[in-house]
C-alpha cells in the first residue's frame, strides 16, 4: 500500500516538473496516434460517407464486413502487420518494423474501420433528411457529399475523436510492431506496461494520470459536441 | 420563353399496384394549376413524375427545352418542408451556391429574399428551430431565389394558420405574376378558388377532370368532381 501512495505522490511530481522522460513519451503517443488519426480520417470520412449515398451490388456486404472489421482483436492486427513488415515479409526491405511509421500502418488499420462505421451512420440519416431536396436541386455527385460532410461534420468529428481515443489507448498492437524501443517507439501504454512490470509505479501512475486526462478530454469533446447537434445550434 | 411538358400515357406501379396514370396531357403557359383530389389520389406522385424525380414505369414525359436545362429551371417545395442544417440565410443561400455565383451577387439576392419571405430578423437562426409556417415560407423562399420558370407545390399551407397561409398566397401570386409558372396540390378549396387559373381534379392515379378554374368551380362536368366541390367524402 505504501509503494502505491508513495508512487501516486511521486507520479503527481513527475507531471508538474514536466519530467523529460514523461513529455518525451506523451508527445511520441501523440504524434503516432494524430499521424494514424489523420491518415485513418482522410480515408474513412469519405469512404463512410461515399457508402451512405452510393447503392451498389455489394453494398451490405460492404457494411458487414466494415463492422467485422471493428471487432478485429488489436493484438492480431499487430501479428499480421508485424508479419507484412518483418525483414522475411513482402515489405521486409522497406526496413519498417520497430519505426514509429509501423505503429501509425497498425493504428490506421485499426480505426479506420471505425471511424468509417461511425460516419457511415450518421451520413445515412442524413442523408435520407436531404435526400429529396437535394435530387430536386439537380446536385452533382460531389456537390452532395461536400453538403453532408459540411453539415455533418459534428458528427464527423465525434467518429475522429472515437478513433483517436481508440488509438492513444492501444496497446497490444503497437507493442509487438514498435518494440517499445527507449527513445524511439516508447509511447504512453507500451511504457505504462513496462514500468509496471518493472514496479516503478512512479513513472507508471505519472504516464497513467496523463493518458486518463487524454481520455477525459476526448470524451468531453464528444459529449460537448454531440450536445450542441441535439440542439441544433450550429 | 415559358417551358411546356407533354405527357404521354406516362404511368407508375409500385409493388405491382398501379399508383399513377395513364395520363396523357400537356402543360403549358405562365398560369397557376391547382391539383385536387381525395388523399391518395395520386397528387404527390404527379408532381414527382412531372419534376422528374419519380421514376416512371411506362410512357414518356418531354419539355419543352432539353431536359439539363429543364430541370435547372424548376424548383419543388415538398410536403413537410426539408430544412439543412445551417441558418436561415445559409438555407436560403445554399441554391445560388450551387450555381457558383459570386459573394456579394449571393448576399444581396439572400437579404432581398429574407425580407419578403419575411424572415429578416432570423437570418442568423438555425432553420430547424423555426415554426411551421416560418420554415414553410423558408422553403418556398429557397425554391423561388433561383427564379424558376416553373415552382411544384405540395400542400405548402397544411397545418398553417390563417395569416401564415395568406403570407405564402401573396408570395405565390407574385412569384406568378413575376412569370414563374406554378403547379400546386392542396386540399384547401377555398385556397384553390383565390389561386387557380386552371384545376386538375385527380382521382385514382387519373385525370378525371381538367379545365379553367372559373368553368371548373361553377360547374363541373364529372359527378366526383361536383361532388368533391360540395363537401362530399369521395373515395
Ligand atoms: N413508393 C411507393 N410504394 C408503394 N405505394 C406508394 C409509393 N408511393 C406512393 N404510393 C401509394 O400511391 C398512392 C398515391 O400516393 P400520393 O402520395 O401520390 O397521394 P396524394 O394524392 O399525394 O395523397 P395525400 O393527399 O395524402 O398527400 C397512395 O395510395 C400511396 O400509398
Ligand atoms: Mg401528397
Amino acid at each position: 500500500m505504501n509503494d502505491i501512495w508513495s508512487g501516486i505522490e511521486a507520479a503527481f511530481w513527475l507531471v508538474i516538473t514536466l519530467d523529460a522522460d514523461l513529455v518525451d513519451i506523451t508527445l511520441r503517443s501523440l504524434q503516432v496516434s494524430l499521424t494514424a488519426l489523420i491518415i485513418a480520417s482522410a480515408i474513412a470520412l469519405p469512404f463512410g460517407t461515399w457508402l451512405a449515398i452510393r447503392r451498389f451490388r455489394f453494398r451490405r456486404a460492404v457494411i458487414a464486413t466494415l463492422n467485422a472489421l471493428m471487432g478485429l482483436p488489436p493484438v492480431v492486427v499487430g501479428l499480421i502487420v508485424y508479419l507484412l513488415l518483418s525483414r522475411s515479409g513482402p515489405f521486409g526491405v522497406l526496413g519498417l518494423l520497430f519505426t514509429p511509421t509501423a505503429m501509425i500502418i497498425a493504428q490506421v488499420i485499426i480505426i479506420t474501420p471505425l471511424i468509417a462505421s461511425i460516419t457511415h451512420q450518421a451520413m445515412r440519416e442524413l442523408w435520407a433528411e436531404y435526400h429529396d431536396l437535394l435530387i430536386s436541386l439537380n446536385t452533382s455527385k460531389s456537390q452532395r457529399i461536400a453538403t453532408l460532410i459540411w453539415d455533418g461534420r459534428r458528427t464527423l468529428l465525434t467518429a475522429a475523436l472515437a478513433g483517436f481515443g481508440r488509438a492513444i489507448g492501444e496497446v497490444g498492437a503497437i507493442m509487438i510492431v514498435g518494440g517499445n524501443i527507449d527513445n524511439a517507439t516508447r509511447v504512453l501504454t507500451t511504457a505504462i506496461a513496462l514500468e509496471t512490470g518493472k514496479g516503478d509505479f512512479a513513472l507508471a501512475l505519472g504516464l497513467g494520470f496523463v493518458l486518463i486526462a487524454l481520455a477525459l478530454l476526448v470524451n468531453f469533446a464528444i459529449h460537448a459536441l454531440s450536445r450542441t447537434e441535439r440542439e441544433g445550434r450550429w | 420563353m415559358s417551358m411546356a411538358v407533354s405527357l404521354h400515357d406516362v404511368a407508375v406501379r409500385r409493388r405491382g399496384k398501379s399508383i399513377l396514370g395513364p395520363i396523357t396531357t400537356d402543360m403549358a403557359g405562365t398560369g397557376f394549376t391547382i391539383i385536387l383530389g381525395p388523399n391518395g389520389s395520386g397528387k404527390t406522385t404527379f408532381l414527382k413524375v412531372l419534376h422528374g424525380v419519380e421514376r416512371i414505369s411506362d410512357g414518356a414525359l418531354e419539355w419543352s427545352i432539353p431536359e439539363t436545362e429543364a430541370r435547372q429551371a424548376q424548383a419543388y417545395v415538398f410536403q413537410s418542408p426539408i430544412m439543412l442544417r445551417r441558418s436561415v440565410a445559409a438555407n436560403l443561400a445554399y441554391p445560388l451556391q450551387l450555381e457558383k455565383l459570386g459573394k456579394p451577387a449571393i448576399a444581396k439576392r439572400v437579404s432581398e429574399w429574407a425580407q419578403r419571405i419575411g424572415l429578416s430578423d432570423a437570418l442568423d437562426r438555425p432553420a430547424t428551430r423555426l415554426s411551421g409556417g416560418e420554415k414553410q415560407k423558408l422553403a418556398i423562399g429557397r425554391a423561388l431565389i433561383r427564379q424558376p420558370k416553373v415552382l411544384f407545390l405540395d400542400e405548402p399551407c397544411a397545418n398553417l394558420d390563417g395569416r401564415a397561409t395568406r403570407e405564402i398566397e401573396a408570395l405565390l401570386l407574385d412569384a406568378n405574376q413575376r412569370g414563374t409558372r406554378i403547379i400546386m396540390s392542396t386540399h384547401n378549396l377555398g385556397q384553390a378558388k383565390r389561386l387557380a387559373t386552371d384545376v386538375l381534379f385527380l382521382l385514382n392515379g387519373r385525370i378525371h377532370e381538367r379545365g379553367d378554374a372559373d368553368v371548373f368551380f361553377a360547374k363541373p362536368s364529372g359527378e366526383e368532381s361536383a361532388a368533391f366541390l360540395k363537401g362530399d367524402i369521395v373515395e
